[in-house]
């Protein structure tokens, strides 16, 4: 009876489970990421709990697949409508296959908010970027700047020539160039997201431009590329390596000097945003439609646009200050 | 009987056969008991409309595994069928493209689903290939095909009336693919256990050779099979497809094991020979209930997976347990 014995002490797991669950009365919030056990997403939970225990009354449930699949998210979503939870706010592995789920959950009256990864319009009330393509545009510049008082030759170290992201980052920054007085952009040159060709590249750009002050990588590979070329070359200190990159992979360039500061959304922030939407949204004390504006607590207001989607904030800045406590997180 | 009839046992061992009769029952146990805990750890588990929505987890799987079952009896295996999945989906997506209704689409399903369990048929039966390795190839290769037409996008705008077989209810809360699921588990029970087909498949399973020479076309039961297995994924795919209303080649991901767990949890011997159709309809419920009972419970998906583990290792264990249990009495 060995296969009974197995049933009996999962379900004295579940019920532990259970156990610590909170009163059916409060508000529960379904948390729905895009599988568990990644990085970036425990950060958003922590965020989640966050905004729970400001608002008092809200149970945060943090579920999702354990592989990266619809089907699986689905199956999520079934037992959560199933359990009438009050709100879900999910990162979509697919944009149009939850919508007949999300759309059965709405319709038993389940506030759906998507952020992170969105889903298509009319399988949710609403969804939270995490930035803007205007505010990412103007801070990889400002992180220029702001280590460049008297102004100087910056250059940029993009993904593809045909990488949408990156080039309406970069138009989006031309924008705002002459907010910043002094800095000039000698050139845009192209890694393709490979490591060494972006690397190749970067030492390139340090040779054409001996001014060069700065190099703005909005691109996870090419900051990372550009940051070790910085540092065989020896010009730490000269030249600082700046943009779009991920902490786990920057820590290092920070430790250095190669780069003083860099930036990227901030998933506790976007974790805290979203339930704190969840919840207004749920309670009632916001309606999702164009041009409403959203309490989401300390992050301020969501302005919703056209397709009820919103930016949450600028990207967040990673510096020596606060690396050695993101870097394990993504 | 008559004479020109012969008869060919499942199993030369008969105390195995009572053993393998037992442990069907205590599968049944397992999934009462597993039913009864649902019920008591969470008061959402016992709603007829909670319970049909679990239904939609194993009910497409079921249904290729029942072919599946047939299939594994008979000493070959089909790892491709998620693939297939995923290849006549993006047929029926880009039927719709084109402007197919909904009964060219489910023709055009059933049909993709054919040729490919005909093109794993002839290579497996006409060519004289390992099942294993054939089917390796075509899971790479059917998706592989849906990757080249679709990339990273989606087919959507499948007809309104489409939606019924994956949506749709046919009497109060019972949905159209739960009837499909009792009705291919009443078909495929007859056909495996009242047939003379039947009988040739546990035959073949036992000792193709034998079967051979006992007057049965061995390799024509192996292509009828495979087509049926194939039939069966297109099936699944028109289901699947209503049901998430889009289309992306990611789609079904690693159901091919989900499926061949299910067969060999429904106690079908893995190496052939043995096996029924009852088994693998309550392993389905067991699958069924477990992932929707612990997701009610907001269980984390891995430690749903991790029962399933033990579940699988725990049954496969326990006929040869109870045999060494038993040898050493005697």
């Amino acid at each position: 009876m060995s296969v009974m014995k197995k049933i009996l002490s999962t379900v004295a797991i579940a019920t532990t489970f259970m156990a610590g669950a909170a009163q059916a009365d409060d508000v529960r919030i379904a948390l729905v990421v895009k599988a568990l056990g990644i990085g970036f997403f425990e950060a958003a939970a922590k965020g989640a709990e966050e905004a729970a225990n400001e608002l008092g009354g809200v149970e945060i449930i943090y579920t999702g697949p354990t592989s990266t699949t619809a089907e699986g998210q689905i199956e999520v979503i079934n037992a959560l409508i199933a359990q009438r939870v009050d709100a879900i706010a999910i990162s979509a592995n697919d944009t149009d296959a939850l919508v007949p789920a999300l759309k059965k959950a709405m319709d038993r009256g389940i506030t759906v908010i998507s952020w992170d990864s969105g889903v298509a319009p009319e399988g949710r009330s609403l969804h939270l970027n995490p930035s803007s393509n205007a505010l990412i545009g103007n801070m990889i510049i400002k992180l220029a700047a702001d280590h460049l008082p008297d102004g100087g030759d910056v250059a940029v170290l993009s993904a593809t020539t045909t990488s949408t992201n990156q080039n309406i980052w970069i138009e989006e920054m031309n924008k705002v160039m002459g907010n910043y007085s002094g800095i000039n952009v000698v050139g845009t040159v192209y890694g393709d997201d490979l490591a060494d060709k972006s690397y190749r590249e970067a030492n390139g750009l340090m040779q054409t431009y001996p001014d060069l002050k700065a190099i703005i990588a909005p691109t996870s590979v090419g900051i990372v590329a550009a940051a070790q070329a910085v540092a065989d070359a020896g010009k730490i200190g000269e030249i600082n390596v700046t943009g779009l990159g991920l902490p786990s992979e920057m820590a290092g360039a920070i430790d250095s000097g190669a780069s003083k500061s860099f930036a990227i959304w901030n998933p506790i922030d976007l974790g805290y945003s979203a339930a704190m939407l969840a919840y207004n949204l749920s309670q009632g004390n916001a309606t999702a439609e164009p041009g409403a504006e959203i309490p989401m607590g300390r992050m301020g207001n969501l302005t919703l646009d056209d397709n009820n989607e919103g930016a949450m904030a600028d990207p967040f800045v990673y510096d020596a200050s606060n690396i050695e406590q993101f870097k394990s997180i993504f | 009987m008559n004479p020109t009839e012969r008869f060919i046992p499942d199993r030369l061992t008969t105390p195995m056969q009572r053993l393998l009769k037992s442990w069907e029952t205590l599968l049944l146990l397992v999934a009462v008991g597993i039913f009864t805990m649902n019920s008591f750890a969470s008061p959402y588990f016992l709603d007829a409309w909670n319970l049909s929505d679990a239904t939609f987890n194993f009910t497409e799987k079921a249904m290729i595994a029942f072919a599946m079952a047939l299939l594994i009896i008979s000493g070959e295996i089909d790892l491709s069928v998620a693939s297939i999945i995923a290849l006549t989906s993006t047929a029926m997506g880009a039927a719709v493209q084109y402007g197919a209704g909904t009964t060219d689409i489910v023709l055009i399903g059933l049909l993709v689903g054919l040729l490919c369990g005909a093109f794993n048929a002839v290579l497996v039966t006409i060519m004289g290939l390992p099942s294993i390795v054939v089917t390796i190839g075509t899971m790479s290769l059917f998706r592989g095909i849906s990757y080249i037409v679709l990339g990273d996008q989606a087919y959507r705008g499948y007809p309104a009336d489409f939606a019924f077989f994956g949506q749709g209810y046919v009497w109060w809360v019972f949905s159209f693919e739960i009837v499909l699921f009792v009705i291919f588990a009443i078909i495929y029970g007859v056909v495996l256990h009242k047939t003379n087909f039947g009988r040739a498949i546990y035959a073949i399973g036992n000792n193709a050779t034998a079967a051979q020479f006992s007057g049965i076309r061995v390799q024509r039961v192996k292509f009828i099979l495979f087509l049926l297995t194939g039939l069966m994924a297109g099936i699944a795919a028109i289901c699947l497809t209503s049901r998430l209303g889009s289309t992306r080649p990611s789609i079904a991901v690693g159901w091919e094991l989900e499926v061949v767990t299910m067969v060999v949890l429904g106690g079908v011997n893995i190496l052939g020979g043995s096996g029924s159709i009852p088994g693998v309809v309550i392993a389905a419920f067991v699958m069924g209930l477990v992932t929707f009972g612990l997701g009610l419970l907001n269980v984390p998906g891995i430690v749903m997976s991790i029962f399933i583990g033990l579940l699988l290792i725990g049954v496969i264990a326990l006929p040869r347990l109870l045999t060494m249990i038993a040898a050493r009495r005697a």
